[in-house]
């Protein structure tokens, strides 16, 4: 096992070095039952810890070790000052080692609740599972939250450590427990291997080699498992795919279409598709700085270059003609929420699945998963670490395939359009229906000639601000003014949508999301009628104000924003809703206990604390007159 | 090369060209960072063969402290040139003109100012909301939780605590204007691998990494290269020559050579495997105080 110290020269070392095969394993499991400490012995017992990393080892063990005058091999992984100071592990740190047959990357994940999301990172790209199990706890909650997960990601292959099985006598009885109460769980996940196996990290038995400690066990060691485990690579078996990263356009003589291997294989002359737009072609050559090669396989990173001049871009996929992905902007898929902010159905996220970054949102929230009894919940929202079945729109058709068929394009990730954080992590189940079979249908009348009737320019003046802000009164002003110059315009307000169209809604952030996004669409509509379409709404949420002004074209969006202070909003209260709120007799308030995101770059702002509500319409007017919406 | 079955080598080089792709199509104006060592010349070589035929989409930049070996910036120009890189070089003139050294003002403060900030100083005077570093995560603790596209704040921070979720090959490329992002396409790269691949593409390194006779002057255990007159000398210390070589480079005087005879890349290789200690052994600034590679990190080291 040993390399470090064998006695070869440096060429046969390199030529074997060259030969050698990659596995990626990650190692999961609840707090203290020594997944760092396990790593840091593997690091040890293989001789890749340097005699300076020895020295801060030995140093820092005396500082926060928990292991006596002994070292405290966690703190090797352990890497971030505040991991070190709190002895626990945050997030997924990455340790590299070797054997004679295989290198090794080892992701480290945390077993803290609140990291489950990094303990997912980990997973998404590691072959193989260590799921760590302390022998004097057994299965614990984030056991099974962890074994679930990685089922969830894909994974096949399991290890389960049964550690500090020194501090149970090498219990015999004590391991076989464990091991038929993990599998009386863990049989619906379809691992292909699970492989239980008693250690003790800490003084490594069972790690590196067999040990005399357990003469019971007659399975093989950790190291020597993962060593031979022959980890199947299905992208290989699966039809081809290749997502366009780049197009490669070197001079007008050459156009390449530059990604890698997603799955499957390709050879020159084969034929080809686009999926999204289902153009045809044959590979005409496949290109690399080392050469045109034959055939091109999943993993590779190549450049394609086709036979016929067909439109492809950044996050097409190009795959095989004969067995062509689904593309649909509808799906079912298992989402993990990966943020503090809750996922709201209807709210606009990104999706980047493959090399295509496309708006969507959830439509529907099937189920929510318990990851302890795994039940099915039903769930409004989604908050942080929960899982759950859902179904998804997007903004464009996107080409897919089933996660379990062909997990790389088959998963993406959410991320939220506001912040910019990666919000969750999904894997797509199946197409709902094909986007192709729902054509819209071409009118004649369009919406420039109903607008050419009216002598207007159709809009939305959508009006936001808190509750008492001045918004109706002032969007009632600017309607008259309008409707005395025989403009055909019609006001969408809050509280009277709320009595029919949005009766069923409340006022939690999913309701607020959905009755925004109704409202949006009722406007689009009567925008598209060539209307004015004055929307007063608190509208507390930017996303969904974008969503809004995204459904329209470029113009027809004027954001108005009555900008009054919560004091003086409260100092009117002219509804009495305020001091209900404040009361504790109104829950979700805008302003009192649900935020309110003001615009960042509105078309007009109205501080109405020093305007009147006269003055102010006359100033949207004035900015109406100005920019030709009314000609 | 087999596609059948990838070899390790195989799949991380395939890997840092995918992650190189990802950013060219997705920022609007990268630069790459050029080190000139040896992580460096392999993140050259794969760029030039991730873009083939074109040119790469980005230039290289060079932060030059003014306290690189002598025998870099030759080969720096020479490599740029080679293999058709627009090079910028950077240099924070605030502390040359405040004669800012790493003698004078301890390699802390002279890092920060050299480096640190020269760097962020760079960055925001191109406006680059892409970087490329060779770093590696098997080369320091804190680098080993650092993502491929690590986010920065305006200010250049980093907030290890905070970092995006980062799964599959599904890298969020999304800032805001200011922002940027850090892109470390060497990820797993390990420093055994760094080596095998140099031998295997035969990518010319800066001769520093081979074993010659120098002048050094032994200090606090280290041996310290004089590349030029300005290492000042302590009464009665005289420049000696001895057959040394660099297992990491940065700069002179802050980098510590080991004495050793192997003037081949297969002589280098061989050495590794019966080497006692890291090659961030010879990084003098990693040794300042704990944690201090995650400290230079938040503020805005690569």
């Amino acid at each position: 096992m040993n390399e470090a110290i064998a006695p070869v020269s440096a060429a046969e070392y390199l030529a074997r070095h060259e030969a050698k095969g990659l596995l990626r394993f990650l190692t999961c499991g609840s707090v203290d039952d020594g997944k760092s400490t396990l790593i840091g012995r593997l690091l040890y017992d293989t001789k890749l810890l340097f005699e300076d990393q020895l020295a801060t080892l030995a140093a820092d063990s005396r500082k926060h070790g928990t292991a006596g005058d002994e070292l405290d091999f966690a703190l090797l992984v352990d890497g971030l000052a505040a991991e070190r100071e709190q002895g626990i592990t945050i997030d997924v740190a990455y340790r590299f080692f070797a054997t004679e047959r295989r290198k090794f990357i080892v992701a480290d994940t945390p077993g803290h609740e609140q990291y489950t999301r990094n303990m997912a990172t980990g997973a998404s790209n590691s072959d193989v599972a260590v799921i760590l199990v302390d022998a004097r706890k057994g299965i614990l909650t984030q056991t099974r939250r962890h074994s679930f997960i990685v089922s969830l990601l894909g994974l096949k292959d399991v290890v389960l450590a049964v550690n500090k099985i020194d501090l149970m006598d090498y219990s015999q009885a004590v391991f076989d427990q464990i091991v038929a109460d993990y599998c009386a769980f863990a049989a619906e996940f379809g691992f292909r291997t699970l492989v239980p196996i008693p250690i003790s990290a800490r003084h490594g038995d069972n790690v590196i080699a067999r040990s005399a400690n357990t003469p019971w066990y007659e399975g093989p060691s950790l190291l020597e498992h993962l060593d031979t485990l022959d980890v199947e690579s299905v992208a290989q078996t699966r039809p081809f795919r290749l997502p366009v990263q780049w197009v490669n356009r070197p001079n007008l003589n050459f156009r390449g279409f530059s990604g890698t291997v997603a799955s499957g294989s390709v050879r020159v002359g084969e034929a080809v598709v686009v999926a999204g737009s289902g153009a045809t072609s044959r590979i005409a050559s496949i290109v690399t700085a080392d050469g045109e090669l034959a055939q091109a396989s999943a993993g590779q990173a190549v450049t394609l270059t086709l036979e016929d001049e067909i439109d492809a871009s950044r996050g097409d996929v190009i795959a095989a003609a004969d067995a062509r992905p689904d593309v649909s902007d509808q799906f079912a898929a298992h989402l993990i929420w990966m943020h503090e902010d809750s996922l709201l159905p209807g709210r606009p996220y990104l999706m980047k699945i493959g090399t295509r970054t496309v708006v969507m949102s959830v439509t529907e929230i099937k189920h929510r998963i318990d990851v302890n009894s795994f039940q099915k919940l039903a769930a409004k929202t989604l908050a942080l670490n929960d899982v759950a079945v859902v179904n998804i729109a997007t903004h464009d058709p996107i080409a897919l395939d089933p996660f379990a068929e062909i997990p790389q394009t088959g998963s993406f990730i959410v991320i939220d359009r506001m912040s910019n954080q990666t919000v969750g992590a999904g894997m797509v189940d199946f197409g709902l229906r094909r986007a192709t079979n729902v054509h819209w249908q071409a009118l004649d009348v369009t919406k420039a000639s109903r607008a050419g009737l009216k002598l207007q320019k159709p809009a939305v003046l959508w009006f936001t601000g808190l509750s008492g802000a001045g918004k109706s009164t002032i969007a009632n002003l600017v309607e008259k003014r309008l409707n005395a110059l025989g403009r055909h315009t019609y006001l969408l307000d809050g509280d009277n949508v709320r009595h029919g169209l949005n009766k069923d809604l409340g006022f939690t952030d999913a309701d607020r999301v959905e009755n925004i996004r109704r409202v949006a669409e009722v406007a689009r509509l009567m925008v598209d009628a060539g209307l004015i379409v004055l929307v007063s709404f608190i509208s507390p949420f930017r996303a969904e104000r974008e969503m809004a002004r995204e459904l329209l074209e470029s113009g027809e969006f004027v954001e108005i924003f009555i900008d009054t202070p919560l004091d003086v909003a409260e100092q009117r209260d002219v509804k009495g809703l305020y001091k209900r709120a404040r009361a504790g007799q109104i829950q979700n308030f805008t302003g009192i206990d649900s935020p309110y995101e003001p615009p960042v770059d509105p078309e007009i702002t109205i501080e109405s604390g020093a305007l009147a509500a006269e003055a102010a319409a006359e100033h949207i007017f004035a900015f109406l007159l100005e920019r030709g919406y009314l000609s | 090369m087999s596609s059948e079955r990838m070899t390790h080598l195989r799949r991380l080089e395939a890997e840092s060209i995918f992650i190189m792709r990802e950013v060219a199509a997705e920022f609007a104006n990268p630069v790459m960072l050029y080190s000139i060592g040896k992580d460096s010349a392999v993140m050259l070589h794969l760029a030039a063969k991730a873009f083939y035929p074109s040119p790469p989409p980005f230039p290289l930049m060079h932060i030059d402290t003014t306290w690189k070996f002598r025998e870099m910036i030759a080969f720096r120009d020479a490599t740029a040139a080679r293999l058709g890189f627009k090079l910028l070089v950077h240099t924070n003139q605030d502390g040359v003109a405040k004669g800012i050294n790493p003698f004078d003002h301890g390699s802390s403060l002279y890092t920060h100012v050299m480096k640190t900030e020269a760097l962020k100083e760079a960055l925001t005077l191109h406006g680059f909301d892409a970087a490329f570093g060779g770093a590696r995560r098997d080369e320091e603790k804190s680098r080993a939780k650092e993502r491929v596209f690590s986010f920065r704040t305006a200010n250049h921070g980093w907030d290890p605590k905070s970092q995006r979720p980062e799964l599959w090959n599904l890298y969020n490329a999304r800032i805001r204007p200011g922002e940027s992002i850090r892109v470390f396409p060497l990820s797993n790269w390990t420093e055994l691998d760094i080596w095998q691949y140099i031998l295997a593409e035969n990518i010319p390194i800066v001769p520093l990494y081979l074993a010659a006779e120098r002048p050094v002057v032994e200090r606090d255990g280290q041996l310290i290269m004089v590349d030029d007159e300005r290492l000042p000398l302590a009464p009665g210390e005289v420049p000696q020559m001895k057959r040394v070589r660099f297992r990491t480079l940065g700069c002179y005087p802050l980098t510590a050579a080991i004495e050793s005879d192997a003037d081949t890349l297969e002589a280098i290789v061989g050495e590794m495997l019966l080497a006692r200690t890291s090659e961030r052994a010879g990084r003098l600034i990693d040794h300042d105080e704990a944690a201090s590679m995650e400290k230079k990190k938040r503020e805005g080291y690569f």
